[in-house]
């Protein structure tokens, strides 16, 4: 009888101390080749190139999918000391705004550029949130090489998107702010004197270059994510709308009021004839345009100083409104173009729209009223369909061209798979956790690659070894290519992830610059070789001409520097193979390093604070002899009359 | 004197033209492969200059204190372009004349002109791989850096090849021609004089 006891006291302890037990629920269970198919064995190479924005790290992360493995960091908005980007003489123009130098922004979404509405993968556009400017990288040196500012802006969250043929970037403001002579106004005067622009910037079809061809002044509601039309819907724009309450306070409550807010169908081929007929009023705005000249590896800053602005209240049938469930966060069409997908992130349903039908309504003047002036269409005159109890929080949607959608839930932190035609939902899948976007190779344009899907998440928790309190975000790649998602593979990312666009390498693998070529350097302070190396002293400026090559730097021993003098280094890197940088530091000096291409010249700017000698060095890994490349520099005090001296190699 | 026959006297004129692609395609070709260098390092020798990763090759070899290799290294640039002219004309010179005994002093020539260029080939190899800069600063005891005369060879983490390249198998071709006429003439049925 004792024994009983102990053994049911033992049991009740144990059940009392034993922690809950979850109920075992729907686990995404890996099945077993899912190592296989993420393995990419050394000496191959990923099938994908995935650019992936950082969000509020401003930079863009490139990695290779399947194996997730990040292959590169490439500096946008944020100054990277790691080479020079925003530090070295010749680059710190890139991050001029015309508020002056900004070393930081926030990078939320990329565009991949499309002949045809398919992937031509020549350039990447990137958005800088926080003052708003559009970049453009090169995709074959994978390097930024161009930055527009955008006037009339704040918060420039819905952007960039391209039309499918990459004949603009259009960037929408997300906060309407006052614009014009007048800014000083009453925040409570919202509703009269705020506005919202949605920027148009022509790409150059050949150089890419950008210009903000024209804005068209828009209600003053918050602007969300937008998609071009593509093939049937070439010519028009879709931006998802919330806060058409117009609330300028506590808009979680009161810009929640409305049943519906608004997709906004911009018709840009009409404003394109508009503005030839020359429409549209020129006003002044200041902004700024900065290029890279590959070249002379140098970029310039221009301020512009006025802008093309379309009132579509007076020039009709620019835009239509079509009402839509419960502030949207996003607007996709599918790759066909017919279908316009727009998620109410706080809503039930996802409502799918039809183009064929909301031309309709247009022609048969289907409104349910007019907005200052701009049609209001019918909602079920242009509706396809609802997909009905989707999950919780739709977000985005991408596609795989097999006539599927996927939709990101961010409250029910998973991604749901349906039929467009149909509305039928197919399969769900979790995240982990709590999935922002998701992106499929191709997914927003007319021709997905498909395969595989990847769900960029806004928690991370316990997914990972833990590394504090502060985690980098964390991401899973999707097997799609059957009837059911499959999980594959849980990877860490860099900075904020909020969306990536991927494309096949085969694009772009054989199109990379190894190196610069030497002849071509047309920098003002380039060498072609080393008998030109030199010391020259202008004023109080001294323009060190200096190269380098494997092991050394000439000229090594320089004399006659004083106290204060600006001393401009300016580095050749002499080399002609691949793979073959070499760095510059000298001590003291108040910047980033620098790091140069083979056959590039870049500059950096040093004041020499104290009297002494300094030593510089090669700060890239280069050869055998790298601990060798070094050199010595000597600083007089200010005003001495030290004779300027430059030499290498005197034999000892 | 013996002639040859007509199709024997047009195989010496074939063998003679075949020499002029000399002119316009590679003679020779070095290639170097090391782990840090997967696709390879090459260098091709032609009539009268260098192609190929020549500034790559003086890149790595300074270090172990080799010589710059460049056009100025070799003095048969300057000349050899005359020295195949001849050799062109004395082929065509040979299959109009149409002899065996130009057949066989033209073939001799050939013969020793292609021993002449192995020679030539191997001394500058030699001065190369052993000409050394004392002050190099990779020193191994006791290394030296010849390059095979042909075919592969490992000098330190490089993996060396050294052969012909098409103008000389075209050039080879040609006189494997000669030796074609040589024996047919050997064997054919005396010509019976009518």
């Amino acid at each position: 009888m004792k024994k009983n006891v102990w053994l049911l006291a033992a049991g009740l302890i144990a059940v009392a101390l034993a922690p809950g037990c979850k109920p075992k629920g729907a686990q995404s269970a890996i099945s077993g080749d899912a190592a296989s198919k993420v393995y990419v064995a050394p000496g191959e190479y990923d099938e994908f190139y995935n650019i992936v924005s950082g969000g509020f790290n401003g930079q863009i992360s490139v990695v290779g999918l399947p194996s997730g493995r990040v292959l590169k960091i490439l500096p946008v908005f944020s100054v990277h000391p790691e080479n020079g980007w925003g530090f070295s003489e010749e680059t710190k123009p890139m991050l001029n705004t015309s508020h002056g130098f900004i070393p930081w922004d926030d990078l939320h979404h990329i565009a991949v550029s499309t002949t045809n509405a398919e992937h031509d993968a020549r350039w990447a556009f990137a958005n800088a949130n926080n003052t708003p400017r559009i970049a453009r990288i090169d995709l074959t040196t994978f390097k930024t090489v161009e930055i527009i500012e955008i006037p009339n802006s704040a918060g420039n969250h819905s952007s960039p998107f391209i039309t499918q043929n990459t004949e603009y970037v259009v960037a929408g403001t997300r906060f309407s702010i006052p614009t014009g002579e007048n800014q000083d106004v009453s925040i409570d005067s919202y509703k009269e004197n705020f506005k919202g622009h949605i920027s148009f910037i022509a790409v150059d079809k050949e150089t890419g270059e950008m210009n903000l061809s024209f804005q068209i002044e828009a209600p003053p509601f918050n602007f969300d994510l937008a998609r071009a039309g593509k093939n049937k819907s070439h010519g028009w724009f879709f931006f998802s709308t919330y806060n058409t309450e117009m609330a300028h306070t506590l808009l979680e409550v009161n810009a929640s009021q409305k049943d519906k807010d608004y997709i906004m169908a911009v018709n840009w081929k009409k404003a394109e004839e508009y503005i030839k007929a020359g429409e549209g009023t020129r006003k002044k705005a200041n902004y700024v345009h900065n290029t890279w000249n590959e070249e002379t590896h140098t970029a310039t800053s221009t301020m512009m100083e006025d802008v093309l602005v379309l009132d579509p209240k007076i020039l009709k049938d620019i835009v239509y409104f079509i009402p839509c469930p419960k502030s949207p966060h996003g607007t996709d069409t599918d790759p066909t173009g017919e279908y316009i997908i727009g998620s109410g992130k706080l809503a039930a349903i996802i409502p799918v729209f039809s183009f064929t039908k909301m031309l309709a309504a247009i022609e048969a003047k289907d409104f349910e009223g007019t907005l200052d002036g701009m049609p209001v269409l019918k909602y079920e005159s242009v509706l396809h369909g609802e997909v009905e109890k989707p999950g919780l929080g739709p977000l985005h949607t991408e596609f795989d061209g097999k006539g599927n959608a996927y939709t990101s839930m961010f409250v029910s932190s998973e991604i749901v798979k349906w039929n467009i035609e149909t509305l039928e939902v197919l399969d769900r899948v979790p995240t982990y956790y709590s999935i922002g976007h998701l992106s499929i190779p191709g997914g927003p344009t007319g021709k997905p690659h498909g395969k595989y899907m990847v769900a960029y998440n806004k928690i991370t928790k316990d997914r990972y070894l833990p590394t504090g309190p502060e985690l980098a975000h964390s991401a899973q790649l999707y097997d799609i290519s059957g009837d059911k998602m499959q999980l594959l593979l849980d990877f860490p990312t860099i900075g904020e992830p909020h969306y990536a666009e991927a494309f096949p390498a085969s694009l772009i693998k054989d199109k990379q610059v190894k190196f610069f070529k030497i002849e071509e350097n047309m920098h003002p302070y380039a060498l072609k070789g080393i008998k030109d190396a030199r010391v020259e002293r202008k004023g109080n400026e001294v323009h060190v001409y200096i190269t380098s090559i494997r092991s050394n730097f000439r000229p090594d021993n320089i004399e006659g520097v004083n106290v204060g003098d600006e001393v401009y280094f300016h580095v050749t890197n002499l080399e002609q193979d691949w793979d073959v940088p070499h760095g510059f530091a000298i001590k003291g000096a108040n910047t980033g390093e620098l790091l140069i291409m083979p056959g590039e010249t870049s500059t950096l700017k040093w004041v020499p604070d104290r009297v002494g000698i300094f030593p510089f060095y090669c700060t890239d890994f280069c050869s055998a002899l790298h601990q060798e490349m070094q050199g010595y520099l000597r600083v007089s005090p200010k005003g001495s009359s030290t004779e300027l001296k430059f030499s290498t190699g005197e034999v000892e | 004197m013996k002639s040859l026959s007509t199709s024997n006297r047009i195989l010496i004129l074939i063998a003679a033209l075949l020499i002029i692609p000399a002119y316009f395609t590679p003679l020779w070709q070095i290639s170097l492969w090391a782990p840090q260098y997967p696709e390879g390092l090459n260098m091709k020798i032609w009539i009268d200059h260098l192609s190929g990763n020549v500034d790559q090759i003086n890149g790595v070899n300074h270090y172990i204190g080799m010589n710059h290799i460049g056009d100025e290294m070799f003095p048969e640039f300057t000349y050899l372009i005359y020295v195949i002219g001849v050799l062109i004309a004395l082929g065509i010179g040979a299959s109009l004349i149409g002899k065996r005994w130009s057949l066989y002093s033209f073939f001799g020539l050939m013969s020793l002109f292609g021993a002449a260029v192995l020679v030539d080939m191997y001394q500058w190899g030699y001065e190369y791989g052993h000409t050394l800069d004392p002050k190099a600063a990779i020193k191994v005891e006791g290394m030296s850096y010849q390059p095979p005369l042909i075919g592969y060879k490992e000098l330190l983490n490089f993996l060396a090849y050294s052969g012909p390249d098409t103008g000389s198998w075209i050039l080879m071709g040609g006189v494997g021609l000669l030796i074609l006429a040589i024996v047919r003439d050997r064997f054919q049925k005396p010509v019976l004089a009518l």
